[in-house]
C-alpha cells in the first residue's frame, strides 16, 4: 500500500496521547493504592494530561488529510455496526474529550470523592474519569488496530499481532514521554516510568519482530491465476489499461526503491528500539533531562518509519492486476 | 431475489476498447457526474474509469494464446467493500444487487478500496469521492429508452456480445444460462465475496452436426430427380446434383 503521511500522524501522535494518558493514570491509581507517592495534582496529572491531549489533537488535525471531503467527517460515524473506522471517529472524540475532563479535574482541584471501598481505597471523582478514560484508551487503541487487522485479504496486517504491536508501541512511546514528563517537573516517578517504558519498548520490540518473522513467511492466497481464473503457469502481462497509470497504480504501491525499502526497516528496528532503550538506560543513570526528552524524540521518528514500513509492506490482492510495477 | 450482474466470455473479447470509452462517456456525462481526467491530450494521461481492460499473454510462443481482460466491480454478493464504509456512503441496493456509492456522503476516506480485493474502486482525484462501475443503473430502469436499449453502456456497445448483462441468480436468464453451459467462473474465489460478474473463459468453439444436416432437404433440384444421387462417399456439389 501507499503509506499517506496523514495516516502515519495520525496512528503515532494519537499512540502517544494515549501510552502517555495510560502512564499517568498508572500513576494516580498506584498511589492511591500506596504503592507510590502522591504527585502534585494540578501540576503532573493535570498538566500532563494537557499534554496528551496535545498529541490527540494533533492526530486528529492531521487525519483531515487524508480525507477527500474533510467537511463530512461528522457522517463517518454513521456505521459504528460494522466498520472499525466509524467505531474509531466515536471513541477518538470520546477519549479526548474525557482526557480534557480529567486534565481540568486535576488543574480545578474540584475533586469531590465519590466512595470509599475500604477505609485506604478512596475513590475521588478524577479516579473515576480516568478509569472510564483507561477503558476508552485501549478501546482507541483496538478500533485504530482492527481498521488494519480486519481486512482480511490484506495478509499482513490480518493478525492479531497487529492489535498488540499497536497497544504496545503506543504504550512504549507514551510511557518514553512520561519519563521525559517528569524529569522535567522533577517529579519522583522518574524511574518508575523510565523502567516501564523500557519494558514496553522491549515488549513491542518483540511482538514487532514476530510480525516482520510472521511476514516474511506468508503464504498468499490469490495468484496471477485466481486473479484472472487462467490455470496456466506462465501468464505474461502485456497491457494494464492505462497509460499514465490510474488510481490502482498509484494507490496500492509504496514506489519505494527496494533498497530504501529494506533499510527502513532496519532504520525503524534502531531508532524506534535499540536507541531508545540505550538513551533510556542512560539517562535513568545520570537523570538528565536531555536525554530523556531525546529518547522520547527518537522513538518518535522511529516509530514514523515502523508506520510507513506497516503500509508499505502490506501487499494488496489487486496488484495482481498490476504486474509490471 | 434478483441479482443484475454482467458475464464476460473471454473466449470472444478482441480487446477493442469501446466497453471503455462508452462506459466513460455514458457515466461522465451521466447523473452520476462527470469523472475527471488529468493530462487526456498530453504525456502520461490519466483520469477515473469504471472499466478497464487488460491483457495478458498465456503460455510460451509460439504456444500463446492472448487473453484481453475486462475489469470492472463484480457487484459481489458479500461485498467487503460495504461493512467498512464509515458512512454508508457504500451501500448495496436490495433491489437488483448492484453495489453503489452515495456521491453526497462519500468522505473520500479511501477505506472501501482498501477493502475491495479487486482494486474495482477509483477515487475521484477532482470530485474527492470514490467511484466505481453502478451496471448503469441511470439507464437501465430509463423507461424513456427503448426496450432493447436498458442495458449497461458497455454492452451496447461491444461488438462481439462479448459481454452480456442479467440477472444471474434468475436460472433461466441468459447469463445463467451462459455460466451453467460455458464454465462461468467468478475472480478469485479464495475470499468468500461471491462476485456476481462471472467471466467465460478460452474454449475450442465446436459444432455438432448431425448425418441429416448434410442433407440438403430443399435442394429445387431435388424434386425434378434430374440427376441420380450420389454415392455417400462422393462428393457433391449442390447446383449440380439432386441430393
Ligand atoms: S468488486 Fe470490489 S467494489 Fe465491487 S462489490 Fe466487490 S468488493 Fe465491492
Ligand atoms: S471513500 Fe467514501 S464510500 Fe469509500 S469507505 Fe470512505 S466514505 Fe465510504
Amino acid at each position: 500500500m501507499h503509506p499517506a503521511f496523514s495516516v502515519i500522524f495520525l496512528t503515532t501522535l494519537i499512540g502517544v496521547g494515549q501510552g502517555l494518558f495510560l502512564a499517568l493514570y498508572t500513576g494516580q491509581l498506584y498511589s492511591v493504592i500506596k504503592v507510590l507517592p502522591v504527585q502534585d495534582s494540578p501540576g503532573f496529572y493535570g498538566y500532563g494530561s494537557l499534554l496528551a491531549l496535545v498529541f490527540l489533537v494533533g492526530g486528529l488535525f492531521s487525519s483531515f488529510f487524508h480525507l477527500g471531503r474533510p467537511e463530512r467527517a461528522w457522517r463517518s460515524a454513521a456505521k459504528w455496526k460494522t466498520s472499525w473506522l466509524s467505531r474509531e471517529v466515536i471513541v477518538l472524540p470520546a477519549f479526548m474529550g474525557t482526557t480534557f475532563i480529567y486534565s481540568m479535574i486535576h488543574i480545578s482541584g474540584w475533586n469531590p470523592v465519590l466512595f470509599s471501598l475500604s477505609d485506604a481505597l478512596v475513590v475521588d471523582l478524577s479516579l473515576f474519569v480516568g478509569g472510564i478514560n483507561m477503558v476508552l484508551a485501549f478501546a482507541l487503541f483496538i478500533c485504530t488496530a482492527m481498521i488494519y487487522a480486519c481486512v482480511k485479504f490484506l495478509q499482513e496486517w490480518a493478525t492479531p499481532l497487529t492489535v498488540v504491536n499497536y497497544v504496545l508501541l503506543g504504550m512504549a512511546s507514551g510511557f518514553a514521554l512520561s519519563t521525559a514528563f517528569a524529569s522535567y517537573v522533577e517529579s519522583d516517578l522518574i524511574h518508575f516510568y523510565g523502567g516501564w517504558a523500557i519494558v514496553l519498548t522491549v515488549a513491542a520490540f518483540i511482538t514487532r519482530s514476530a510480525s516482520l518473522i510472521r511476514n516474511n513467511n506468508i503464504k498468499y492466497k490469490s495468484n496471477l491465476s485466481s486473479a484472472i481464473g487462467i490455470r496456466h503457469t506462465s501468464i505474461k502481462q502485456k497491457a494494464q489499461g492505462s497509460m499514465g497509470g490510474s488510481f490502482n497504480t498509484r494507490e496500492y504501491f509504496h514506489g519505494a526503491k527496494p533498497s530504501l525499502f529494506k533499510s527502513i526497516k532496519w532504520i525503524f528496528l534502531v531508532l524506534a528500539f535499540v536507541v531508545p532503550v540505550a538513551l533510556l538506560t542512560s539517562a535513568l543513570a545520570t537523570d538528565m533531562f536531555i536525554l530523556f526528552l531525546l529518547a522520547f524524540i527518537v522513538q518518535y521518528i522511529g516509530l514514523m518509519a515502523e508506520r510507513w514500513f506497516f503500509f508499505a509492506q502490506a501487499n494488496h490482492p489487486q496488484n495482481l492486476y498490476y504486474q509490471s510495477l | 431475489m434478483t441479482q443484475l450482474a454482467l458475464v464476460i466470455d473471454l473466449n470472444v473479447c478482441v480487446g477493442c476498447h469501446a466497453c471503455v470509452t462508452s462506459c466513460k462517456e455514458w457515466n461522465t456525462s451521466g447523473t452520476a457526474g462527470y469523472m475527471s481526467d488529468y493530462n487526456p491530450y498530453d504525456k502520461d494521461p490519466t483520469g477515473t474509469f469504471f472499466n478497464r481492460v487488460q491483457t495478458f499473454e498465456v503460455g510460451e510462443f509460439p504456444n500463446t494464446q492472448t487473453v484481453h481482460f475486462p475489469k470492472s466491480c463484480l457487484h459481489c454478493e458479500e461485498p467487503p467493500c460495504v461493512p467498512v464504509c464509515p458512512t454508508g456512503a457504500s451501500y448495496k441496493r436490495e433491489l437488483d444487487g448492484i453495489v453503489l456509492v452515495d456521491y453526497d456522503k462519500c468522505i473520500g476516506c479511501k477505506y472501501c478500496s482498501w477493502a475491495c480485493p479487486y482494486g474495482a474502486r477509483e477515487i475521484d482525484e477532482n470530485q474527492k469521492v470514490m467511484k466505481k462501475c453502478t451496471l448503469c443503473v441511470d439507464r437501465i430502469y430509463d423507461e424513456t429508452l427503448p426496450e432493447s436499449e436498458r442495458k449497461p453502456a458497455c454492452v451496447l456497445a461491444c461488438p462481439t456480445s462479448a459481454r452480456l448483462f442479467g440477472d444471474v441468480n434468475d436460472p433461466d436468464s441468459n447469463v445463467s444460462e451462459q455460466i451453467r453451459d460455458n464454465g462461468g467462473y467468478q475472480l478469485m474465489p479464495e475470499w468468500g465475496t461471491k462476485p456476481a460478474n462471472h467471466y467465460l473463459p478460452r474454449r475450442k468453439t465446436n459444432i455438432t452436426i448431425h448425418r441429416d444436416e448434410l442433407t440438403r432437404v430443399d435442394n429445387p433440384l431435388n424434386k425434378e430427380r434430374q440427376l441420380p444421387m450420389p454415392d455417400d462417399d462422393d462428393q457433391t456439389l449442390d447446383d449440380i446434383m439432386s441430393w
